[in-house]
């Protein structure tokens, strides 16, 4: 026991004494953290407006300034030919046209009903989706406004919608919580690849060898580290993001770590297959990003799994951290109990045990 | 032709030096040198004496703080595009691609260095039939033996023909077969194309074939001039001792410490030792009591002159006086015989490649027992397996009684090990390695305590038991390296071409100490390069292609060399014998 002892003691020193390795624990941790925190977000503010109003009436100018009242939009030009249009939308300079005709008034007046148009840049097809809803509602208030000023009676049916779980819909409560996945993952990863290989690199694992420490040993003495860095950073990021940026941690504590648990254990699992495979450094840190991009891109994390291709779907299955982000946003936002999560807890046990018992195989193949 | 005309390279008031973290180290002191064209000349001296440095500035890699270094009539400051399409200069460890073939690697260098196209064939049939590198030329340079890595590295370099050759210890780790075709090579450069060659080695008798020689000691010039001007102050001062009573090793044993012998050595069937200045010549002075000791004069050579020179330079004793805490632990049985390695039909293949084949000896306890061969000959596969690093494919390995193919944990406690590149963990501390090492071995409370201090004291370590290990010049890491090996007093000991780029005088402190172990009854299994380590083996076996050449002691083995040309082969000889008659035989 004492000699296993030793041999943790030995790999966190030869962790943490090594400025490029303590790098790697601090670096990308803080790095991500403000790149998801603050850059990654859904939320659509600012959208750059033109408006082209050709009608003089009231009402056309009371949209107008509903338009440029929201938060959503910021007016930065305005437009009065037909073939500014097109130059404005091309050039990235809006990326959204409000056209209100030169009868919107008068139509509304007589008619009681009027046609607005907005142009939309569609490249990015998730902004103009999200900036159209925008302009629906809008329009949506300014219809109700105007029809109650008016006496036509509001419309028979009225959508009144709430989000559960993150009322006022902010991307961020969505985000925070999937970067304790993300990170716990990635530095996990990096620890326990790249040990053997350091040591492979540096000629001190066959020094390692001929002491008599047995595989297993081995692999324990090399696993403790990621182990402990792993939670370590999970808890640093639970957290900032409860401290920080204020996400609400609705649900136990116990539950989520029983999820963080399982999570390093299964990518520790994965760390050590690379590691067990990789001659040096340089091969193992390609390895872990072999895994570590289709890992992210495949988990839900900033993509809903749901929108993919069935096969691609059923890739995922094998993903632990799929099954972390589900109980990461369970526990934060919903407060799920950990019976409602034993779906995604067990299939992370397993791809712990199955990588697990395969880097252990390597490991003794690759010494034997 | 002025006197200037034949100076290749001057270094004039030279001063470099380099900052590491903790602080400025001098590694070149004002440096005053001429190098003569058209002659080779050697650089020799103990690790970080500068060699690699001066390489360098000549090269105009590195700029010197102060003074100019003069190359082929080009300053190395400011001329030194001019000098580096003049030069060919050979590092420690050339870079080679090792996944492109040798025939791609030569045209890469040909391209690299702008060699004509049409100029190329004769110059790459040159190179390849100077080589003996024909058969190889498809195969990929990552496959090569490490001799054949440095003779391709070399042609590499010599595929543009230049005018001043600067080779960097190109022949440490290279087996005397190899080494001897390294020299030739270089040796027909000078003579055919006038090429000036500056070259920095380890081997002291490779500084006996040069013209000049250099010789730096941290930093500075200590003495230059033709290998012969070394020798002259050392005639009548060097001996040689036989005795009938005592083995050779207890000869040395009593003999290095004492402050009028400069150095001992084992050579052959004799003590080689040089005197002091002035000591008065009585074998009952050197070993009282010994009264069948007969003591020769030899001639002096080359290597007695450097060690004297350095000796001097240090005030220091032949073999820094162990303590005597060496013997203080357990005589491991040093009086009962018995097999501590035991070697039946062993076989190893790589895929249809027999890396051994069918090798058996046997090891007795207390022994040193060398393993030699030339570079790809399989020793390092078989030590290895010894090791159990490796797993055998067939026969029956036992060390220490037990099988290591069946337990090799159990076996593994009961040996220590020590790889050539002293493989520790460099961003540990001295004393945490010892610790770690100690506690791996399963070493506990008191007795783990009193080894560390053991280790300190023994090794001399206390000066750097808080520095990074992987910061400490290269004798003390070899140090560290035995002190972490031997944490667990091992019945039985590994060492991995313990001594390689190892200066002189620390691998005699080294083999001092290896005697002194032996003495108490450990017994050592050792592979090398250096064929005169090889006399203070008891046994050897000198494999090749796989297979165990000869087996014996070093009188026998050199016995079957001897021929009415070589009635008194050197071991080197010896070697180079047997590997070449055995090569004809296939």
């Amino acid at each position: 026991m004492f000699r296993l002892l030793a041999l943790i003691h030995k790999e966190f020193l030869a962790l943490l004494k090594d400025p490029k390795s303590r790098f790697v624990i601090v670096g990308p941790p803080i790095i991500q953290l403000l790149v998801f925190g603050y850059a990654a977000t859904f939320d659509v503010t600012d959208v750059p407006l033109a408006v082209y109003n050709q009608s003089s009436g009231e009402a056309s100018r009371d949209l107008v300034s509903r338009f440029e009242g929201s938060r959503n939009f910021r007016r930065v030009a305005t437009i009065t030919h037909d073939d500014q249009i097109a130059p404005m939308v091309d050039g990235r300079v809006a990326l959204v046209v409000l056209h209100i005709g030169s009868t919107f008034s008068q139509d509304l007046h007589r008619k009681g009903r009027a046609k607005v148009q907005v142009i939309l840049d569609g490249r990015d097809s998730n902004t103009a989706l999200v900036t159209l809803g925008y302009a629906r509602k809008i329009v949506g208030d300014f219809n109700v406004k105007w029809a109650t000023d008016h006496g036509l009676g509001a419309a028979p049916a009225h959508l009144e919608a709430r989000s559960w779980f993150n009322p006022n819909q902010q991307s961020r409560w969505f985000f925070v919580p999937g970067i304790v996945g993300l990170l716990t993952l990635v530095v996990t990863m990096l620890v326990t690849a790249l040990s053997v290989a350091r040591e492979r690199e540096q000629g001190t694992f066959d020094q390692l060898l001929v002491t008599p420490y047995r595989p297993w040993e081995i692999l324990v003495g090399k696993a403790t580290p990621g182990f402990m860095i792993g939670i370590f950073e999970a808890t640093v990021i639970i957290t900032a993001a409860v401290f920080w940026f204020r996400v609400p941690l609705v649900g136990s504590l116990l539950t989520l770590y029983v999820g963080v648990v399982l999570f390093v254990f299964a990518a520790i699992g994965v760390g050590l297959m690379i590691s067990s495979l990789a001659v040096t450094q340089q091969q193992a840190l390609l390895g872990a990003f072999l895994f570590l991009v289709p890992a992210i891109i495949l988990s839900g994390f900033s993509t809903p799994i749901a929108n993919m291709p069935p096969a691609v779907q059923a890739i995922t299955y094998a993903n632990p951290l799929r099954y972390f982000l589900i109980v990461l946003r369970g526990v934060f936002l919903e407060g799920a109990p950990i019976r409602l999560l034993w779906h995604q807890l067990w299939p992370m046990a397993a791809i712990a045990a199955i990588t697990l018992t395969s880097a252990a195989w390597l490991f003794r193949r690759r010494m034997s | 032709m002025t006197a200037d005309d034949r100076i290749a390279l001057t270094f004039r008031g030279v001063t470099k030096s380099f900052r590491t973290r903790r602080q400025a180290v001098m590694a070149i002191k004002d440096l005053n040198v001429e190098i003569r064209l058209g002659k080779i000349t050697g650089l020799i001296g103990p690790d970080g004496a500068g060699k690699t440095t001066l390489m360098r500035l000549a090269t105009g890699l590195l700029r010197c703080d102060s003074g100019t270094v003069t190359v082929l009539g080009f300053d190395a400051a400011r001329q030194a595009l001019q000098i580096q399409g003049r030069v060919g200069y050979m590092p420690q460890r050339f870079g080679l691609y090792e996944d492109l073939t040798v025939q791609e690697n030569l045209d890469l260098y040909a391209d690299l260095q702008g060699v004509p196209v049409q100029a190329r064939k004769t110059r790459y049939n040159e190179l390849i039939h100077m080589t003996g590198m024909a058969r190889f030329t498809k195969r990929l340079a990552g496959k090569l033996s490490g001799g054949m890595k440095q003779k391709l590295g070399l042609a590499c370099t010599l595929v543009h023909p230049p005018r001043l050759l600067l080779l960097d210890e190109p022949t440490v780790g290279v087996d005397p077969v190899s080494r001897r075709e390294l020299w030739e090579i270089v040796d027909r450069f000078v003579r055919e194309e006038g090429t000036t060659v500056l070259l920095s080695t380890a081997y002291l008798d490779e500084a006996e074939r040069c013209d000049r020689v250099l010789m730096l000691d941290q930093g500075e010039l200590i003495g230059q001039g033709p290998p012969e001007q070394f020798c002259e102050p050392m005639t009548g001062r060097t001996f040689q001792i036989r005795s009938a009573d005592e083995k050779n090793r207890d000869v040395l044993e009593r003999l290095s410490g004492r402050p009028d012998v400069v150095d001992a050595v084992i050579q052959g069937d004799a003590v080689r030792l040089v005197l002091a200045d002035g000591t008065p010549l009585s074998i009952d002075r050197l070993l009282p009591g010994e009264n069948r000791a007969a003591l020769i004069p030899v001639p002096p050579r080359f290597e007695d002159g450097f060690i004297d020179t350095l000796r001097q330079r240090r005030h220091d004793q032949a073999g820094t006086p162990l303590p005597s805490a060496l013997q203080e632990d357990r005589r491991i049985q040093a009086e009962s015989s018995g097999t501590a390695i035991s070697v039946r039909n062993v076989q190893r293949a790589f895929g249809d490649f027999y890396a051994v084949k069918n090798v058996s000896f046997d090891v007795g306890r207390g022994e040193i027992f060398g393993l030699l061969g030339a570079n790809g000959a399989g020793k390092t596969t078989l030590f290895r397996m010894l090791c159990g690093l490796l797993p055998a494919s067939d026969g029956k390995l036992q060390v220490a009684g037990i099988d290591v193919r069946r337990t090799a944990a159990a076996a593994r406690a009961r040996i220590g090990y020590m790889s050539q590149k002293f493989s520790l963990y460099g961003s540990l501390s001295v004393a945490n390695n010892l610790k770690f090492f100690s506690s791996a071995y399963g070493l506990t409370g008191r007795r783990r305590q009193h080894r560390i201090r053991w280790a300190t004291e023994q090794f001399d370590l206390q000066p750097v038991l808080d520095d990074g290990s992987g910061e400490l010049p290269l004798g003390y890491k070899q140090r560290l390296a035995l002190a972490c090996a031997l944490m667990h007093e091992p019945e039985i000991l590994f060492l991995d071409e313990p001594t390689s780029g190892v200066d002189p005088l620390a691998r005699r402190e080294f083999w001092h100490r290896i005697n002194g172990l032996a003495s108490t009854g450990v017994t050592v299994l050792v592979t090398t390069h250096f064929m005169e380590e090889a006399e203070y083996c008891d046994r050897m076996a000198i494999m090749m292609a796989g297979e165990v050449l000869a087996l014996g002691t070093p009188p026998e083995i050199k016995q079957l060399a001897r021929s009415n040309e070589h009635p008194q082969p050197s071991m080197e000889e010896a070697f180079i014998h047997l590997i070449e008659s055995k090569d004809e035989e296939a």
